[in-house]
């Protein structure tokens, strides 16, 4: 319920700070704006609901998306190949993860550290560090737009809202679902009651990886170019979201659809102060007592429990 | 105790190398840039390896991981003394927390000379080979004024990130030039005369330069004039524009003249930006560090490495060269 409430008051808020700030449009456009994040966001909620963390997100899928622009535009691949390549090497890296995490017992922090400064130094290397443009139609095709009534929508922002309630869907009412929630609670209780763990690991890091490439469409699909330089502070957003959306870091308690909505209170948050005028650094400073608010919300309802 | 004694007579050890090696008179040369990654650094550290090959020096570089990330500099500085470098030429990232490791560097006899940004104090280091951000920032501004001549300004300005000098320089140097109430190049804080409706941080990044205009057009649908940090925030906030069905007739300036930002300049996405010359910054460093390792000459003071407007249609009244000047002479790919 807290991040509800969070995000309901600041809309209030802002909604009487600025009469540009309640309309159907600059809905559309914070939607479009969290669109990375929250897809991001997915993977990292899976994993956090385990007791792991990820650092890598971000750069993971910036080599991701260099993969599907320069497979198309360098190496003539059919535009859909290449960006399954670019999802079939996000999810490879989401494995490796899984992998070492498990194989020898390390822990997600360390592992990810290291994985995060290999993808980033790949992209490097693979690009020159040069930005690549001229993508074909289907690496862009999130970024078309339909309109519903008054509002133009682009077709990525229904693909967020599709994901939240298929995973939501996945964890809530599946078997495989709950066993990550019990892996996360309590790995050895699980471990007794038969379920097997180091898989169910090895597959939520394998899938947070493939969302990092879902993720890394949607951003060339917003900006139409590949960067080199992007995803440079996506891992702090999305551990972000994940807290604000009242996931415990100690794993086994959260919800997805909390996360949806952390996403949005920074998005909320970015977008009202830019129209208020007021200096992003207060939105710097309004996130961080928000995180720490969000963590203090999660250690009183664990006690009480 | 004794780690202190310890730790104290490998300190005196490193600086005594320091000094027989800044006597040894073979020109070696350390490049530490911000990042590995911003193609402005990739031609510095190309354009310093040409010259060094070319005047027989030797040549290493380090860089940090992002820009703001002092450490990796403090770490390079001092690992370059050990090597033995006589000349360290560093673009700093933090430009007050970085002195004390230059200082050191100095004491033992390495020279230190600043690129592209200066240090804080601006005497901390021997010598400063930059741009005038302001003078760029000023350029653009002046550029804009005679092009809206009659029109009412109602600008959006897409900037760095909080409390960057090099951000604040050029940003109030656009609207210094551009005529409207500002700071000078010693403000580290941002202007906001009232033709400024909108203010937002694009952390020089592409897609959050999108967000930013896309949030400043949700502000005031009707600005005609947009301010960037650089080229990418400007092709950023094209992407708004032209989202929005605005892009005809909305003028963008910009700064950097990379040369992916010129041929921006070159399709009419970005109407004029200021060109800089990393590579002459490089070039002139190393000659400098040889110099010195050959006769003991440091150099000394700041070089001003010259900015150029780069424009498709120039206007009376500021001077500026073409499109073709601007990608013969720019940097990146």
């Amino acid at each position: 319920m807290g991040p509800l409430v969070a995000l309901l008051l600041a809309i209030v808020f802002f909604s009487l700070q600025s009469d540009r700030f309640l309309t159907g449009q600059n809905f559309s456009l914070i939607l479009q704006q969290v669109s990375v994040v929250a897809v991001l966001a997915i993977g990292q909620t899976l994993i956090i609901l385990t007791a792991g963390i990820d650092l890598s997100v971000g750069f993971v899928m910036a080599l991701g998306t260099m993969v599907m622009a320069k497979f198309a535009v360098e190496l003539g691949l059919p535009p859909l190949l290449a960006i399954l390549c670019g999802i079939a090497i996000t999810s490879g890296f989401g494995f490796l993860n899984g992998f070492l995490i498990t194989r020898f017992n390390l822990p997600p922090f360390i592992v990810t550290l290291g994985t995060m400064n290999i993808a980033f130094a790949l992209t490097q290397i693979y690009s020159k560090a040069q930005t690549v443009s001229g993508l074909p139609e289907a690496h862009l095709f999130w970024g078309n737009t339909f309109r519903l009534g008054e509002t133009v929508f682009t077709y990525g922002v229904v693909l967020v809202i599709i994901l939240y309630l298929l995973v939501w869907f996945f964890l809530s009412e599946t078997a495989p679902g709950r066993h990550l929630y019990a892996v996360g609670n309590n790995p050895e209780a699980a471990r007794l009651m038969g379920i097997p763990t180091q898989r169910v690991l090895l597959l939520t890091y394998t899938i947070a990886g493939f969302f990092y490439g879902i993720a890394g469409w949607l951003l060339i699909s917003r900006t139409s170019v590949a960067d080199p330089n992007a995803g440079q502070t996506e891992n702090l957003e999305t551990i972000t979201a994940v807290v604000l959306g009242g996931t415990s870091l100690f794993g086994g308690r959260g919800m997805i659809l909390g996360t949806l909505l952390g996403a949005l209170i920074v998005g909320v948050f970015r977008n009202g102060l830019t129209l208020m005028g007021v200096s992003s650094v207060y939105q710097v400073l309004i996130t961080g007592i928000l995180v720490i608010l969000a963590v203090v919300a999660d250690q009183i309802s664990k006690r009480r429990n | 105790m004794r780690r202190q004694v310890v730790l104290g007579m490998l300190a005196v050890g490193i600086v005594a190398l320091g000094l027989v090696t800044a006597q040894n008179k073979t020109p070696y040369i350390g490049l530490i840039t911000k990042t590995e990654s911003n193609p402005f650094f990739v031609k510095m550290k190309e354009g310093a390896q040409k010259e060094a090959q070319k005047l027989g020096a030797r040549f290493i570089s380090a860089a940090g991981k992002t820009d703001g990330d002092n450490a990796s500099q403090v770490a390079a500085i001092e690992n370059m003394v050990a090597a033995g470098v006589n000349t360290i030429l560093i673009t700093p990232s933090d430009a007050k927390a970085i002195v004390p490791a230059i200082q050191k560097a100095r004491a033992a006899g390495v020279q230190v000379i600043a690129l592209d940004s200066p240090t804080d104090p601006p005497d901390a280091v021997d010598a400063l080979f930059a741009t005038n951000n302001y003078q760029a920032g000023v350029l653009i501004g002046q550029y804009a004024a005679a092009v809206m001549k009659g029109k009412k300004p109602i600008i959006a300005t897409l900037d760095l990130f909080p409390g960057h000098p090099v951000g604040a320089q050029r940003h109030n140097g656009f609207l210094a030039g551009f005529g409207l109430k500002s700071f000078g190049p010693e403000s580290n804080e941002l202007a906001r005369p009232a033709e400024v409706v909108c203010m937002a941080d694009t952390y020089g990044d592409r897609a959050k330069g999108q967000t930013a205009m896309e949030n400043c057009l949700q502000k005031n649908p009707n600005i005609n004039l947009v301010y960037t940090i650089n080229e990418p925030a400007a092709a950023g906030a094209y992407q708004a524009l032209r989202a929005a069905g605005k892009e005809k007739n909305v003028i963008i300036v910009s700064i950097d003249g990379g040369c992916e930002g010129v041929r921006n300049v070159e399709r009419g996405i970005i109407a004029a930006t200021s060109q800089q010359y990393p590579l002459k910054m490089a070039a002139m460093g190393v000659q400098a560090g040889v110099k010195y390792a050959r006769t003991g000459v440091k150099a000394r003071g700041y070089v001003d490495t010259g900015v150029n407007l780069i424009t498709k249609t120039p206007v009376p009244g500021v001077s500026s060269k073409d499109v073709k000047f601007g990608l013969e002479n720019c940097w990146g790919q």
